[in-house]
């Protein structure tokens, strides 16, 4: 029996492919290393140091000044925290929503499951701008309840809310072919013995299928974690008051006829750092699907 | 597997719906009001602003507001920001679901397109409350007041004095502005003196209604136009004719002798505070960083005449009244009030913005005869070209951005300037020459 043993490659191979991960590296990293670097300086030496090494080294008058301008500019924290619970319930509503969903069309027999998946691939093909418009005219007049006091009200229109920044992108199909790729590929004779046990459908759901499709629930969380984050059209026409905006909008605020671009780049900073988090929680669930579903975001 | 209701789970079920049922029934039924509400004898409006972000002219906002407010116990006026990029279509997306606020700050061209779009209705106070304004800051179509302004920029030519007296260069002004072939001269001059990195900045990093705002008054100034304005109806002729091509010719000429970069930084007043350009295409806002940067020795020079005459654009953010206002009598007074002269001085005070009047700007140092910004009033009074008055304009506008865009890209000129003739004529055609 052949014993297997490492394959080494010859050193000027390993390091012309290190020195192209290193160059990769840097592609990639040289913009969030500016923006975070540039948060600290002047207007003025940001563009001064433009051209040199100092644009990525914090070097000269460094100071928190920028990031105490955002905060006097916009509503920061308050945006931060829109957008961290309007991402946060649209991914928990968007796995549990879609995974139900991609459940029934993998798991079950029914008829016209061919038809209304084939439906809801079809819909990935419409861009959401096409039909934004017309969007924000029907949830206009959809029925709401809302406590005012202790009097239970019902209203008229989502504008102004936060449900209109969630519920609309809960179901989402792309979340639900991703489920349903990945349920596919868990063997039905655990659900027959499930059955055999006793088990109900949302039994083999929660106790079998979710269990096993860790890699798929990352992917999704973070593949609707970051258009929800990155909203910014959708919030733009349906929310006008300043208390529900999320962070991109507020990016808009600083672009002013005399632009202050190191509070730009402080408040890139301040909304990337949750994105930056969330990836590297997940990384390495999300690079495990990625590689088994063969898709990316 | 099935699972049946169980009669406990039935009867909790409707109990609950019951409950639920009761409660709705107890309560009315109510909506948001479009732009106003009123409850115990007090109208409160909705204003919308673009100045999100903008602290110093969102204060002078607010500040109107507040005055207001305290002098009415009646009607109460809420203020609400966006950004200003933002805004067109937060409004668009208003108009759509009928919530458009009461009171509402436009972007002067947009005017007629939103006049035209049943937005805006006319603000129906007298035309005496107007009188002296700068043509660029009232908002009139089809012969009515639908928006005014407190105040306008100006374009201009920024340089400082120190570099045209090195190359040798005369300082125009208003009497005697630069012509095509003296401007050309001096450009060849600073570009041979190797100390800049451009000699000339036109901002055409910058986009959107930049675009039109910066180059139409350029091309009117060739001699050329971006519609035909005896009927509104058509482009052909003043967009494609040989003066239209000259200017564009005078565009790539530009990139291809260096003078300009064929797309520039993305702040043409920091470019020029740190020494990388000579001269700026720009507004009358970089008047205030420049002045800091370099004092008396900053200039802000008259546009080149290339042959009809210096042009610059006229016309900025005005104030309108929506027509879905269910309380137009208390918006109009919100916004007479809003007209005092004291407030016009305000935005020219603290913001360096041109008065809208002659009134304010004798009550303001550096926009009073003699005033360190004088001139801006003066370019305004005299140069100004307003963009197309037509509910086209939008259009036209995201054309020409297209178009200037396709020429500075090296795009045959004549080809580019036809097919954005075609395009808006068609516009205008499917639109049935946008009648009221």
């Amino acid at each position: 029996m052949a014993v297997m043993t490492p394959t080494t490659l010859p050193l000027g191979r390993t390091l012309s492919l290190q020195a192209v991960r290193v160059l990769l590296l840097l592609v990639f990293a040289f913009p969030i290393v500016f923006m975070f670097v540039s948060s600290f300086k002047p207007d003025a030496q940001i563009f001064a140091d433009l051209t040199s090494w100092r644009a990525f080294v914090p070097v000269g008058d460094i100071s928190l000044d920028n990031y105490r301008g955002v905060f006097d500019r916009v509503p920061a924290g308050r945006m931060l925290m829109n957008s961290i619970g309007v991402s946060t319930i649209t991914v928990v509503l968007g796995i549990f929503v879609n995974s139900l969903a991609a459940f029934a069309l993998s798991r079950m027999r029914w008829r016209g499951q061919r038809v209304i998946l084939t439906g809801i691939i079809a819909t990935l093909i419409v861009p959401f701008e096409t039909f934004a418009l017309p969007l924000v005219w029907w949830i206009n007049k959809l029925p709401w309840l809302e406590m005012q006091g202790f009097r239970l009200v019902l209203t008229e229109g989502w504008l102004d809310t936060y449900q209109v920044q969630v519920l609309p992108f809960v179901a989402n199909a792309f979340s639900i072919f991703l489920f349903y790729q990945y349920f596919s590929s868990i063997p039905r004779e655990l659900d027959e013995a499930a059955r055999v046990d006793g088990a109900s459908w949302f039994g083999i759901y929660r106790r079998i299928v979710m269990p096993l499709s860790g890699p798929a629930v990352a992917t999704v969380a973070i593949l609707t974690f970051l258009p929800a984050w990155n909203s910014y059209l959708w919030p733009l026409m349906v929310v006008q008051s300043e208390e529900y905006r999320p962070v991109m909008v507020g990016i808009q605020y600083f672009f002013q006829l005399n632009v202050a671009w190191g509070q730009v780049m402080a408040y890139a900073s301040m909304i990337t750092v949750p994105v930056l988090a969330l990836f590297l929680a997940f990384q390495r669930a999300f690079i495990g699907s990625i590689a088994s579903a063969g898709v990316k975001g | 597997m099935s699972h049946r209701p169980t009669s406990r789970s039935r009867r909790v079920a409707m109990t609950t719906a019951l409950a639920a049922g009761l409660a709705l029934t107890a309560c009315s039924a109510e909506s948001d009001g479009s732009g106003a509400t009123t409850k115990d004898g007090v109208t409160t409006l909705s204003l919308w602003t673009h100045n999100g972000g903008n602290e110093a002219e969102l204060a002078i906002n607010e500040r109107v507001v507040e005055e207001f407010n305290a002098s009415h116990d009646d009607i109460k006026v809420e203020i609400e920001s966006f950004p200003q990029d933002a805004y067109n279509d937060a409004v668009t997306a208003a108009a759509a679901a009928d919530k458009l606020p009461c009171v509402l700050d436009i972007d002067a061209p947009n005017v007629p397109n939103w006049a035209w779009a049943g937005y805006l209705e006319p603000l129906g106070l007298s035309d005496d409350l107007f009188d002296g304004q700068l043509e660029s800051t009232l908002g009139v179509v089809d012969d009515e007041i639908y928006s005014f302004g407190h105040y306008d920029v100006a374009l201009n030519l920024v340089t400082r004095r120190s570099t045209l007296e090195k190359y040798d260069i005369r300082v125009p002004d208003m009497d005697q502005p630069w012509t095509a072939q003296e401007f050309d001269e001096a450009l060849a001059k600073i570009k041979a003196g190797g100390e800049f990195t451009y000699p000339f900045d036109l901002g055409t990093a910058g986009g959107g209604e930049w675009i039109p705002y910066a180059y139409s008054p350029i091309l009117q100034s060739f001699g050329g136009d971006l519609i035909d304005r005896d009927s509104y109806t058509t482009a052909e002729g003043v967009l494609n004719g040989p003066e239209a091509l000259e200017w564009a010719n005078w565009n790539t000429d530009l990139v291809e002798k260096g003078y300009v970069a064929r797309k520039s930084g993305a702040d043409s007043t920091l470019d020029f505070v740190n020494g990388k350009t000579a001269i700026v295409w720009s507004g009358s806002w970089a008047a205030v960083p420049v002045k800091e940067k370099y004092g008396d020795d900053a200039l802000f020079l008259p546009p080149v005449d290339f042959g009809n005459g210096p042009k610059i654009g006229g016309g900025s953010w005005q104030w309108g009244l929506s027509s879905d206002c269910p309380a137009v009598e208390a918006a109009r007074e919100y916004l007479e009030f809003s007209a005092k002269t004291e407030y016009y001085v305000d935005y020219a005070t603290e913001l360096s913005l041109i008065p809208a009047t002659e009134e304010a700007a004798a009550q303001v140092p550096d926009f009073a005869p003699g005033g360190t910004f004088r001139d801006f009033y003066d370019y305004a009074t005299e140069y100004a070209v307003l963009r197309p008055v037509t509910p086209a304009y939008p259009f036209i506008s995201s054309t020409f951005q297209k178009a200037y865009a396709d020429i500075l890209s090296g795009g045959d000129p004549q080809e580019v300037l036809d097919k954005a003739v075609s395009d808006i004529d068609a516009n205008i055609q499917q639109n049935g020459d946008y009648e009221f």
